[in-house]
């Protein structure tokens, strides 16, 4: 993990993740590694006792900003847009890892992508319970250089 | 043609506003976000009433996008539910005072799920509609809507694809 960086701390000022528990495991380079704990509180089918989609959906969401974040030379960050599949169940009793990556970025738009494992999944890299893609907001506080007079 | 003399209106009520109770209070993470429904008939209506731990910007400050997004998945999942409830309860096919939380039908399975976030959630109450475009044996079409102060101005809107469990081994 590289050092407490802005975006780290960001992390940790954030209410809901605080609420959900999670973890900034490794953060660098348009990169970032996030985890939460199983929780009965955050099961989303009471017959299986798998999480909800709506639980990874958040993880993988702070996530994807996070990696935003650690993007070089980036700014404050909002979600425009994320979709996410949904391959299979997460094993119940097990953590939750996402894994995103700030593909590109643009002045004011970046690019992400991201995967969610279990602990057995993470540990084998294997089948990922959930992927995602997703479009956030940048202001990366540099101005389009100006070209156009009145612009 | 004879027809029979129709129930007394709060028996009708009640036992759909029971029905309604069990399956929407059934989901914890639905309750952890303090999630309700609200019914108009057969239309529903969720409430997500503003709390503190909801906040994913305290700068703005603004909700989280994956309380939003967590919000309209369980709206969808809920009116997707609701809809086939209602109809087995309708044509008879579900009594909803065997109804519990060890008899519920299974819930819908998310297959994939698009959010597309129009504003940032202001911090104050949310609330969520889904309309099922299309429901077949197997998969079907949800769209949610999401807005705050303002039933025009939507803060979110999604698409989901879910999986429907087979209706006829459902618990």
């Amino acid at each position: 993990m590289s050092d407490p960086n802005p975006a780290q701390r960001f992390i940790e000022a954030i209410p809901h993740a605080k609420a959900l528990g999670m973890r900034l495991e490794s953060i660098g380079n348009g990169k970032a590694v996030m985890s939460m704990a199983y929780d009965e509180r955050f099961i989303g089918d009471p017959a299986t006792g798998v999480i909800s989609g709506g639980a990874v959906s958040a993880l993988m969401d702070t996530c994807c900003g996070a990696a935003v974040l650690a993007h070089p030379e980036s700014g404050p960050t909002a979600t425009l847009d994320l979709r996410i599949e949904y391959m299979r169940a997460a094993r119940p009793g097990q953590r939750i890892f996402a894994r995103a990556e700030c593909f590109h970025a643009t002045r004011t738009v970046a690019f992400v992508r991201a995967v969610a494992h279990d602990e057995s999944s993470h540990a084998e890299d294997g089948l990922p319970v959930a992927s995602a893609t997703g479009a956030f907001t940048l202001d990366s506080g540099k101005k389009k250089p100006k070209t156009e007079a009145g612009r | 043609m004879t027809r029979s003399r129709p129930e007394p209106v709060q028996v009708i009520k009640q036992r759909r506003d029971m029905a309604l109770a069990t399956l929407a209070n059934g989901i914890p993470y639905s309750q952890f976000l303090g999630i309700r429904f609200d019914r108009r008939g057969d239309e529903l209506t969720a409430l997500l009433p503003f709390d503190e731990q909801l906040i994913g910007n305290p700068f703005l400050p603004a909700l989280h996008g994956g309380v939003t997004s967590a919000f309209l998945e369980i709206t969808a999942i809920i009116e997707l539910s609701w809809s086939m409830l209602w109809e087995d309860m309708e044509n008879g096919k579900l009594d909803p005072g065997k109804l519990d939380a060890e008899h519920l039908p299974r819930l819908p399975k998310t297959i994939d799920f698009t959010v597309d976030y129009l504003r940032s959630g202001l911090p104050r109450d949310a609330y969520a509609r889904a309309r099922v475009n299309r429901s077949g044996r197997r998969y079907a079409s949800v769209h949610v809507e999401a807005w705050q102060d303002n039933r025009a101005r939507l803060f979110a809107q999604a698409t989901g694809h879910f999986l429907i469990p087979s209706r006829d081994t459902g618990g």
